[in-house]
């Protein structure tokens, strides 16, 4: 057994309650450095809403979430994605009114405070970065392109490269494949595979063949418990997940 | 793929300098040429309510937060002016009548004995120059860390900026003794022994608000072209995202509260020189709904668009109340709903829509072949 503190993330005992009701109760997984680690689990289950925790958007009512050894409930949310979380919502969520490429600049790890952003300055070091993601997310032709015009699947790759262009050691992903055509799957599961070299990443799916393919780890999430843990073999194979949740 | 958004940034710039040169040419040559010091004085008085326009394209076009208490900002503005000019006027030769000379004739009447404490530094030019940016920009400080930290926003916080006008409004309502109650500061005279109420004064201070304006107006520019102005639009849209990108947004939010806070106090500040009284009939409820639609109508993601439409629509009002003083607030009242139903966009938006095409049409004609054969770039919204 690993000290808990060497993991990358370490979330223990977590519980949020909305008006009484446990949302996620006493909830304690590990994601270690460089390791996928998929959420899956029925409708309702508190996926969204670990997510929500670990970043900062919903407050726990109790337990701890370490990244890093540092405690995450106790930062605002613009401080844990400086500490290195990214975070991709699950609908698209991207700047309609601005251009690919702005797009990009934004999510660009510089000049985030109101004077840095004042002076920014667009220099060759930040086209090159978003030249290169742009390439990497397939966009590169679109960068003058105003994102609301992109198709679904092309906001979602936006989404995706602004967070690698943060360059997070842990990423974490809502339903990245959620809508889109067999082909952009296809080129989005190509994408993941290629972005999660050195870092970690956290993922809520449902497309089983996609968790198969990418996860090393599984966690299987019900009514805010964990109710199975493991390789997506073993998982598989858990009677209790094939009741509530596979079995549909 | 060697093009990169730096080349049609270049042309967006060409454009939003040609607008401006355009704007100067009309403020500073064709209007002083065409009009008689009474109507330029006029336009001059228009001009300062350009000012608080502009801080609302940034603050309610880009950032997307609607304040309803820009008169707020510009009544301070105006007031700290006022104090300093209603010190010059009230020397105690001038005022050997009064039971106490040498304090202004309001306090006077309203059995005051010594200028209170606050009057005091308003002796000193140069720190009433300061606290017309200085002093709103505070309290715009103060109400956005208030309301911002706490994620208020949207409609709530338009109302609550109506409150603060209704508030300050009746404070200086109630104390007559020192604010000039209703009236206001009245009676100025002097700057720095220089008579502002000639005509000279006045085509002179007519000069320094459009010069003022331009300045403004490249300031906003600067803004919205860095990244904090796209970082602004980006909030409007999708504030969640910007969050989860490492930024803090009520900071951005507060900035650009505080930024439009000092431009409408400067108009303030522009307006007592060239009006020669403030009261807190430009405070208020009222004014403040007003100024809002100066932008509306010019359009509120445009900066010249309001400048513009401020124009427009004061020179309308001026028609009408001279014509047909009732009717005045029907057309108001028609103008906005128009605005809101017809053209949300202003006269910017229907510009943007039927003259700039057509513009674009004509200067590309001009051109050689592969300029034509670029792709065209969609109007941006950041940019006028």
């Amino acid at each position: 057994m690993v000290n808990p503190t060497d993991y990358l993330l370490a979330v223990e005992g977590l519980t949020v309650s909305f008006d009484g009701f446990k949302a996620v109760n006493d909830l304690s997984f590990y994601v270690d450095s460089n390791e996928i680690h998929v959420i899956i689990g029925p409708n309702g289950a508190g996926k969204t809403t670990v997510l929500d925790l670990i970043c900062g958007r919903t407050k726990a009512s109790g337990g701890s979430i370490k990244f890093r050894n540092r405690e995450l409930t106790a930062m605002k949310e613009h401080q844990i994605v400086k500490a290195g979380v990214g975070r991709k919502f699950q609908n698209p969520s991207i700047y309609d009114d601005l251009t690919v490429f702005e797009n990009l600049e934004i999510s660009y790890p510089r000049g985030r405070t109101v004077f840095g952003a004042l002076a920014f300055k667009r220099d060759a070091a930040v086209r090159e970065r978003v030249a290169e993601i742009a390439e990497m997310i397939f966009l590169a032709d679109h960068l003058d392109q105003r994102a609301e015009y992109l198709s679904h699947g092309q906001k979602q790759w936006l989404e995706i490269g602004m967070l690698l262009i943060q360059d997070p050691e842990l990423l974490m992903l809502d339903e990245p494949v959620a809508g889109m055509s067999v082909n952009e799957r296809k080129k989005t599961a190509e994408l993941l595979n290629r972005i999660i070299r050195n870092r970690s990443v956290l993922v809520i799916e449902h497309d089983m063949k996609f968790v198969e393919d990418i996860a090393h780890r599984v966690t299987v999430l019900h009514q805010g418990k964990i109710l199975s843990e493991g390789s997506m073999e073993r998982v598989k194979n858990d009677p209790k997940v094939v009741e509530v949740y596979l079995g549909h | 793929m060697t093009r990169t958004p730096q080349t049609s940034f270049l042309g967006r710039i060409d454009g939003d300098i040609a607008g401006i040169l355009l704007l100067a040419a009309l403020l500073i040559v064709i209007l002083p040429l065409g009009l008689d010091i009474f109507r330029l004085n006029m336009v001059g008085k228009y001009l300062t309510y350009a000012f608080v326009a502009l801080g609302l394209v940034l603050c309610w076009g880009s950032a997307g937060i609607l304040s309803l208490g820009q008169g707020i900002f510009f009544g301070i503005g105006g007031y700290c002016m006022a104090m300093f000019l209603k010190l010059e006027a009230s020397s105690p030769e001038a005022t050997k009548i009064q039971s106490t000379p040498g304090i202004p004739d309001f306090m006077d009447w309203n059995q005051l004995k010594e200028l209170p404490w606050f009057w005091e530094p308003f002796h000193s030019l140069t720190f009433a120059t300061v606290a017309v940016v200085a002093v709103p920009a505070l309290l715009a400080f103060i109400v956005g860390l208030a309301m911002f930290k706490r994620r208020v926003g949207g409609v709530y916080f338009a109302i609550i900026t109506q409150a603060f006008a209704a508030i300050l409004t009746i404070l200086i309502v109630g104390q007559q003794g020192y604010t000039g109650g209703i009236n206001g500061i009245t009676d100025l005279r002097t700057l720095k022994g220089w008579d502002i109420r000639t005509d000279e004064a006045k085509l002179v201070l007519y000069f320094v608000n459009a010069a003022l304006l331009i300045g403004c107006i490249l300031l906003c520019l600067y803004v919205r072209r860095s990244k904090l102005g796209r970082i602004l639009v980006a909030l409007r849209d999708k504030e969640d995202r910007v969050r989860f990108s490492g930024y803090d947004v009520a900071s951005f939010k507060i900035f650009v509260f505080c930024f439009a806070a000092a431009l409408s106090a400067v108009g303030g500040a522009m307006f007592t020189l060239q009006v020669g009284f403030m009261s807190p009939s430009f405070v208020g409820i009222v004014p403040s709904i007003e100024m809002v639609i100066y932008c509306a109508v010019g359009g509120r993601l445009s900066l010249l668009g309001a400048v513009y439409g401020t124009l427009l629509v004061n020179w309308a009002k001026t028609m009408l109340s001279e014509s047909f003083p009732e009717l005045w607030l029907f057309a108001m009242g028609a103008l906005f709903i128009g605005v809101v139903m017809v053209f949300p966009n202003g006269l910017a938006g229907l510009y943007q829509q039927f003259i700039a095409p057509k513009l674009r049409r004509l200067t590309t004609r001009r051109t050689d072949a592969p300029v034509a054969g670029a792709p065209i770039i969609p109007p941006h919204t950041a940019a006028d």
